[in-house]
Parts: structure tokens; C-alpha cells; sequence
């Protein structure tokens, strides 16, 4: 049910990236469960699976027990009820099995965005993937390239950090006074046009799928790129703070260090086109005769 | 140990208003909360936020809509203050970037929602919270207001003089969820809980997983009590599976109902022969498990909504996300079939007690937003009043933490002498009792009064030892059992339809739930971000908030609202234009009484049926 979005072409380079310092000798890339994509819906995975039992396997590791300081991946068998997602079988195997299985969570219904794993070799949010789509065993892994905290759950603070570089917040040239209850005009057509961008819910996926932002720790990455795309974008805060917002993002770790690899626009959950966004902005750039660092 | 002027509990819409206003009156304020702020529920919010903006509208037909819709439990005061400060906190929003929908010409688009007389509900898409929540984050980080993000506040540092008038709050005690230190944070100003529902008391509902509320445990076992908890809004379209919320933005666009007969129920069964789908959500929820019960249900569990007819490229441009969510969480594509919908716990219109100011009857402790009764809601809150709520309530309560001047309120707060006393109500255990023998959580213990720091010292030892009691415990029974069970007895027997029978049996389940937690006990043995902790601390507040629940669900033995009583099937205007409060005392739930407050600014609000 894809509604406007364009995807892009397959990624050239969708491995999975390597954490040497996390990760074991397995690779995470799960070729088959590309193909699941592919499979004819006529055999109803859903079908298939009632009165099964799921097989997931979980990263564990805490620095601070002494039988989980060693990165190891524990398997539950989850009984499937229709509909289950991924977030549904972690918390069954938590409620159940294991109490200390560790993970954010919290809407379960892809708007919070504290639920992004490394799934089956792909960032994906666990309350939106559906069990049934899944070759099993499911491999489900914190998100690479933040240091894992414990078990599932990563240290997001360089994330916000860049989000926070960007100055991610409405900067009007010209206040009129709310009281007058008037308010800023813009078209339907500007508003359109900011839209996708400002779905963003600060999962990270884009972040740790981007082999970019894994090399080099001062890009702004997606993320935060695609948040400042929605303010420059927006018409109501004017050229004067547009070209200060190109000027942050025109410099050396910013949008001409994307590649255009198509990760980030590949696994985010809200279908954002963030790579397009970064080449807009790119030639928003040039077009503004912003010097080239 | 933390110190600032005014500190906020909670990161959602009320809590980054309190906190943006606190800072604008010149607060040195911090933010903490178990989320990061973007996380919050507030994002979830579909619908939009009612504000008279337009020409032909104004401000008293926004409180008239509300107070009738509240079933006349709003007090008036609380509900003029909201239509009267909505529309100014909705454009400021707009001034802070936040992208509303739009018309041709550029203003903020407006649309019908359930028992509005007018199409005040200003939204964006259909995720107005999602927006709402990252504007306000937004303007957070602009201000450069220190979050304590992913820190879990345990306990108030509140005084314990016997009357809960005389006590003040002095700070919160807060473990760092990263390492698992247990820390005070003293306030000089005011603490401000905005720490959102509990509606994880019940097994299907739309709120989040963090939606526990701690923010009404703690209030309550500080004193300040909680207001007409029994009123739990049910939400007439939650997806069957999961709970997940379709806005009622759907039918304000023109979305329709229909039984497994095909039948267009809301109008051919007489639920509202003139509102039809947009009569107000008690009496949709009411409506939809009727036709359930009575066999014209799809699968005997739930309704069919259907927007097909609106068209792909309205679908598109007001309601694109409940495609996502119809499609991700049950299967369906809005455009080609109906949606399957039924009720589910939604919002909770009781709360902490607190006047216009958001203040509580314990000095230094406010509260706003769902966590808090202003009380605006009554006994139904209308679609749209949430988020204004939250800008309006949350921006007052910061203001006059702050120390700013908001006038002397109307409504009061705390046990006084306009309250009556409950004395008859025939309990089927002794509810609370369980639990003495650990005084973990009440707050009035060890009799001591000191200065605010020793307060706030005081109140850290016991959260360590809190913690460490249940760490070091190696058996018992782990708090998923006793959630579950919670969740179970509060759905079977203190849903939509309620019996007397049931709300006991509920009671005596609660207990068993409360006895049960006296040997609970934590599995996992680190204090690395470690959720097992969490929430079994959670649980217990649970524990607290849902039996006052079922107790204001006991003893209101009328029909009001989305309170509705199989016993008694009218509404008791003679004996209950009262607000129900139950406050902890000594261990225990003391109910007492205030009458709602029905003279507004310029005229009276006369009660009159309620009929759509």
C-alpha cells in the first residue's frame, strides 16, 4: 500500500556492517529473507504458521553480569498468534522466559521509534514487522554502529547529538503575535512538500544502516539532515534562515559527504525519501553559490 | 543531589509545555522522564486539537460542547479556561512551526469531530500529536531546558503532616535508567507530574507501554487526591488485534459504521438518530458492543468503519496514516476494504486533583495533562480536548510554578469543608490494606519533618532500599503474573458496561494482586538499564491507580457518562453532580465528595439530557 513514495533502485552495498568489537564470526545478512519479499502471497504465511512456534534468536550481552559479558545470542520458541510482530515475540520471551531480556519500547504502533533492531540483517522497527514475513530462525540484533548498552538496547546520544547540530527548531524572521490568532500562512502545496520529512520519529535506523555515518563520526547523517530539509523547505521561516540552515549543511561532514547508497531511504520505517532529500539540499546548495569546503 | 527551581516530571505534551513556560516566566527548570521526550505518547494522538479560531465560532459555544459532553462533571471554571486560552496556545504552536493542515488560501485547516457544534478540531494529518510533540521538543531544545532523559522517577519528597493540606513537595527521587543510581533531585519552586494515563491498568488499550501511572501513584500516596478515576474514556475504533488507535478524524471526515448485517447502526438502532458516527465517544463505544452482544458483530468481536467512500485523494490528504496503521497492524487496505474497529481503554478523564493553576493541595506539587483532573473532561471527554488540555493546562501550570500571578482559582482542592464524606458503600474487601507491612511508596513515613534537603535525602534512602529489597530478593513472583491479572480483571469486569458484581470481583482481584506483590521480586541482577526493575515498580502504581478505578466505579452507583452502571441506568442529577475522590490515608483509599461547580464566568450551566 505504498502511496506516493518513489523507491529508489536496490542499495549496491546493503551488507551488513561489521561491529569488531560486538559482533561474532556469523555474518547478520540473511540472503534468504531478501527473497521473502519475492514469495507469492498465495501460501499465507500466516496460514502456515498458526499453532507453530517461532524460533528467534536474540542478542545478550550486559557489561555488568558476569555470564552475559561475553556477546552470545539466546534462542526462544515463541508460540504464533496471527499478527505477531517482532516486538510481540521479544516481549512474550521476556514476560515468559527470560526477565532480563532487555529492549525499548513503548507505542508499539511505529510513532515512539524505540524499537529499532537489526533484524534478520535489516534495520526495522519490531512493532511493524510482521513474524509471518520472516524466514526463521529470526535473528534480532541491536542496531549496529552505536555501542550496545545492553542486550537490544544501543546508546542513542550521538544520534541526538546530530540532531541537535542542526539547529532543529522554527526560526522565523518575523514573529506576528499568536494572541492576534493569526497565524503564518502557507500553501497546501509547501505544506505538502515538508510532509514526509517531518514524519521523521528519531528511530535511528537510517543512522546505523548508513556506511557513511559508520566511517565517519562528525557526519551529520540522514537523520538530521532530513530535519533540517524540513525547516529549510518550509517557506515560513524565509530565505534569510534558509541559507543560514544551507550554510550548516553545506559544510565539510555534511550533505556532500552522502554517497547516495540509499540505505537510509531503504530502511526507514516512515518511508521517508531521506535520500533524496540530501541531494535537494545538495543543489539548494549550489544554486545559493554556498562555497564548497 | 540535583537542584533546580522547577522540575517536570514526564516529557509529553503537558511536560514540554510546563516546562517552556516555566523557563519563558524565568525558571531555571530540568525535564525528567523515563522517555527520551520524543517518545513520549503524545505522539500517538491522531485526532487534533479543538480551538475556536474561525469567524462563527467562539470560545463559550468550545466550553458549551465540553460541559455538555462531559455529562455536566466538568466544573465550569476549569472548561472556560480552556476554551478561552485554546485558540491563543493553538496559533502560538503554528508560530512555533508546527505543520498543521492547510486550505487554499493558507490557514490552518479545521474539521468536525464527535459533539462539537462546530468544525473547531485544527489538526495535521492524522498525526497531530506526532507534530505536536516534536514542536514543542523543538522549542525544548531551542531554549536549551536540560532533560534528564531515560531517569525513572521512584518517589515525591513531599513533608508528612497528617493533613495532606499542610504537606508540601520538595523534590522527586529518580533512578538513572543508563546505571541504575538511585538520585534526589531538590525543587525550589514546584514539582510538576505531567506523566500522562494508566492505561496499561487494562489489557486492550491505545496507550503505550509506558503508560502506567506513576505520576497518579505517586500524587496519591503523597496525599493529593486522585478525581473521578472511574471515568475511563473507551474509544469507539481501536484496531481489534492490538489496540491501536484509528482517529475518530475518520469518522469527522465522514467515515461510517457498519454491523455484520450491513446495517449502518448508529442511525437504523437509534444510538443517535441525529449525530449518527459523530456522537460522542461514550455513546459510539456504548453502541458498537451492543450490536456486538446482540449478534450483529463481525466475528462476534467488533464493527466495521469504512472510509472507502471518501476517496483515495481525501484519504490521502487528512488520514494517509490510518492507511499505515490498517495495513501494519491488522492486514487491511483502508482504500479497497473496511476497517475492522472496536472499543478500547483510551484515555483516563479522572486524575490528581488540581485547580486552574495545575496545583495540587499539597503546596509545591502541580500536575497537568491526562495525568491530571482539572477537572475538564467530566465524565466523557469530547475528541480534540486532549491536546488542548495538554498547551493550555501544562503552560499555566509551568507559569505559576514559576511564581507568576494567575489569579486566585476557583476550584479548590484537598479535604476541606465543602467536601462530604462517603460512609455507605458496602466493600467486598479492605482495599490498600495489603501492603502496610512494607512501607515502600507512602510517602508519610517516619515522622520526622526536616528541611527540604534532609526531605529529599530521606526519601532517597528509602527509594535505595526500596530497590534494594526487591533486587536482592532471589524468589517470589515476577510482576508480568501480576500485571496480566490486573489487566484481565480490570477488562472483564470494569469495562464499557459494568455490573456491581463484577467491579467486586475486580476489587478482590486487585487485592489479590496487592497481596501477591508483597513477594515480588526482580529476576535480572544488574543495574544496567534494567526494565525488569522498572517495571515492577510500575506495577505497583498500577496496582494503585486501578483499584481506585474500580472503587469510584463501585460507589457511583448512577449512568453518567462513559461511566455506565447496569443497576442503575439514569443519570442522578439529585445526588451526583459530585466529583468522586478518593485520597491514601493511612493505607488505605479514603472516598469523600466535591460538587461540581456549574456557574461559569457569565452564566450557569443547566444539565439537560444528553442526546446526539
Amino acid at each position: 500500500m505504498s502511496t506516493q513514495q518513489q523507491q529508489p533502485e536496490e542499495p549496491q552495498s546493503q551488507e551488513a556492517p561489521e561491529d569488531p568489537e560486538m559482533r561474532g564470526a556469523e555474518s547478520p545478512v540473511d540472503e534468504k529473507e531478501k527473497q521473502g519479499g519475492d514469495i507469492d502471497q498465495q501460501t499465507t504465511p500466516e496460514d502456515e504458521l498458526e499453532g507453530e512456534t517461532v524460533h528467534i534468536k536474540v542478542f545478550r550481552y550486559d557489561p555488568e553480569v558476569e555470564g552475559k559479558q561475553e556477546p552470545r545470542f539466546d534462542d526462544f520458541h515463541v508460540p504464533f498468534e496471527k499478527g505477531m510482530t517482532v516486538l510481540d515475540a521479544v516481549m512474550y520471551a521476556r514476560d515468559t522466559y527470560d526477565s532480563s531480556l532487555t529492549f525499548r519500547h513503548s507505542c508499539r504502533q511505529a510513532v515512539c521509534g524505540s524499537d529499532a533492531f537489526f533484524v534478520n540483517g535489516k534495520q526495522r522497527l519490531g512493532c511493524k514487522t510482521q513474524i509471518a514475513d520472516l524466514e526463521q530462525p529470526i535473528r534480532i540484533e541491536p542496531l549496529p554502529h552505536q555501542e550496545v548498552v545492553k542486550d537490544l538496547v544501543v546508546d542513542m546520544d550521538h544520534f541526538y547529538d546530530q540532531m541537535h547540530t542542526v539547529e532543529p527548531y522554527f526560526q522565523d524572521e518575523d514573529t506576528p503575535n499568536p494572541a492576534d490568532l493569526e497565524e503564518q500562512r502557507q500553501s497546501p502545496e509547501n505544506r505538502e512538500k515538508i510532509k514526509m520529512s517531518s514524519r521523521c520519529i528519531w528511530c535511528g535506523a537510517c543512522m546505523s544502516s548508513c556506511n557513511i555515518a559508520a566511517g565517519d563520526n562528525d557526519y551529520l547523517g540522514p537523520a538530521a539532515i532530513n530535519k533540517a530539509y524540513k525547516f529549510a523547505m518550509d517557506d515560513r521561516e524565509g530565505e534569510e534562515i534558509k541559507e543560514h540552515r544551507l550554510r550548516i549543511l553545506e559544510q565539510e561532514h555534511g550533505v556532500w559527504r552522502c554517497q547516495t547508497q540509499f540505505s537510509c531511504t531503504e530502511v526507514c520505517p516512515k518511508d521517508i525519501p531521506l535520500t533524496e532529500h540530501i541531494q535537494e539540499l545538495k543543489r539548494e546548495a549550489v544554486k545559493k553559490n554556498l562555497k564548497f569546503w | 543531589m540535583y537542584e533546580h527551581d522547577v522540575i517536570v516530571v514526564g516529557a509529553g505534551g503537558a511536560g514540554l509545555r510546563a516546562a517552556i513556560a516555566a523557563h519563558e516566566a524565568g525558571s531555571d527548570v530540568a525535564i525528567v522522564s523515563k522517555l527520551h521526550p520524543v517518545r513520549s505518547h503524545t505522539g500517538a494522538a491522531e485526532g487534533g486539537i479543538n480551538a475556536a479560531l474561525q469567524e462563527g465560532d467562539d470560545w463559550e459555544l468550545h466550553a458549551y460542547d465540553t460541559m455538555k459532553g462531559s455529562d455536566y462533571l466538568g466544573d465550569a471554571p476549569a472548561v472556560e479556561t480552556l476554551a478561552q486560552d485554546a485558540p491563543e496556545d493553538t496559533m502560538r504552536l503554528e508560530h512555533w512551526g508546527m505543520p498543521f493542515s492547510r486550505e487554499e488560501d493558507g490557514r490552518v485547516s479545521q474539521r468536525p469531530f464527535g459533539g462539537l457544534s462546530y468544525p473547531r478540531t485544527t489538526y495535521a494529518g492524522a498525526e497531530t500529536g506526532h507534530h505536536l510533540l516534536h514542536t514543542m521538543y523543538e522549542q525544548v531544545v531551542k531554549r536549551g531546558i536540560q532533560v534528564y532523559d531515560e531517569w525513572y522517577v521512584m518517589e515525591l519528597a513531599t513533608s508528612d503532616e497528617d493533613d495532606p493540606n499542610d504537606r508540601s513537595c520538595h523534590g522527586i527521587v529518580a533512578y538513572d535508567v543508563q546505571s541504575g543510581n538511585v538520585e534526589g533531585f531538590k525543587a525550589n519552586d514546584g514539582v510538576i507530574l505531567a506523566t500522562g494515563g494508566p492505561g496499561q491498568a487494562f489489557d486492550h488499550t491505545t496507550n503505550a507501554v509506558s503508560c502506567t501511572g506513576d505520576g497518579h501513584a505517586m500524587a496519591y500516596r503523597a496525599g493529593a487526591p486522585l478525581e473521578d478515576m472511574e471515568f475511563i474514556q473507551f474509544h469507539p475504533t481501536s484496531l481489534p488485534s492490538t489496540g491501536v488507535l484509528i482517529s475518530e478524524g475518520v469518522r469527522g471526515e465522514g467515515g461510517i459504521l457498519y454491523n455484520s448485517e450491513g446495517e449502518r447502526f448508529m442511525f437504523e438502532h437509534g444510538y443517535a438518530n441525529n449525530s449518527g458516527e459523530l456522537a460522542s465517544r461514550d455513546v459510539v463505544a456504548r453502541a458498537e458492543l451492543t450490536e456486538v452482544n446482540e449478534g450483529r458483530g463481525v466475528d462476534d468481536e467488533y464493527v466495521h468503519l469504512d472510509m472507502r467512500h471518501l476517496g483515495e485523494e481525501r484519504i490521502l490528504d487528512r488520514l494517509e496514516n490510518i492507511l499505515h496503521l490498517a495495513e501494519d497492524f491488522e492486514g487491511v487496505d483502508g482504500l479497497v476494504e473496511p476497517m475492522p474497529v472496536k472499543p478500547g481503554q483510551h484515555y483516563a478523564m479522572g486524575g490528581i486533583e488540581v485547580d486552574e493553576n495545575g496545583q495540587t493541595c499539597v503546596d509545591g506539587l502541580y500536575a497537568a495533562g491526562e495525568c491530571a483532573c482539572v477537572s475538564v473532561h467530566g465524565g466523557n471527554r469530547l475528541g480534540g480536548n486532549a491536546l488542548p488540555e495538554l498547551i493550555v493546562f501544562g503552560k499555566r501550570a509551568g507559569r505559576h510554578a514559576a511564581g507568576e500571578d494567575l489569579g486566585e482559582p476557583q476550584i479548590r482542592t484537598g479535604y476541606g469543608d465543602d467536601v462530604e464524606d462517603e460512609t455507605e458503600t458496602e466493600l467486598p474487601v479492605q482495599p490498600g490494606e495489603a501492603g502496610l507491612e512494607t512501607s515502600d511508596g507512602v510517602a508519610a513515613d517516619g515522622g520526622v519533618t526536616t528541611d527540604a534537603d534532609g526531605l529529599v535525602e530521606r526519601t532517597v534512602e528509602q527509594a535505595r532500599t526500596r530497590v534494594d529489597t526487591l533486587m536482592d530478593r532471589d524468589e517470589g513472583v515476577q510482576h508480568a503474573e501480576i500485571r496480566q491479572k490486573l489487566q484481565n480483571a480490570m477488562t472483564d469486569y470494569v469495562n464499557v458496561f459494568r455490573t456491581e458484581e463484577g467491579v467486586k470481583k475486580a476489587l478482590r482481584i486487585i487485592r489479590e494482586c496487592r497481596e501477591e506483590y508483597q513477594n515480588v521480586y526482580v529476576d535480572d541482577p544488574s543495574r544496567t538499564f534494567n526494565t525488569d526493575l522498572q517495571q515492577t515498580i510500575e506495577t505497583r502504581n498500577l496496582i494503585d491507580v486501578a483499584e481506585t478505578i474500580a472503587l469510584g466505579a463501585l460507589v457511583r452507583d448512577e449512568f453518567r457518562g462513559a461511566h455506565w452502571r447496569k443497576e442503575h441506568q439514569e443519570r442522578k442529577d439529585d445526588e451526583w453532580l459530585k466529583h468522586t475522590l478518593i485520597s491514601w490515608d493511612d493505607g488505605q483509599p479514603d472516598i469523600f465528595y466535591r460538587p461540581v461547580i456549574l456557574e461559569g464566568q457569565d452564566k450557569t450551566y443547566e444539565p439537560k439530557e444528553r442526546s446526539y
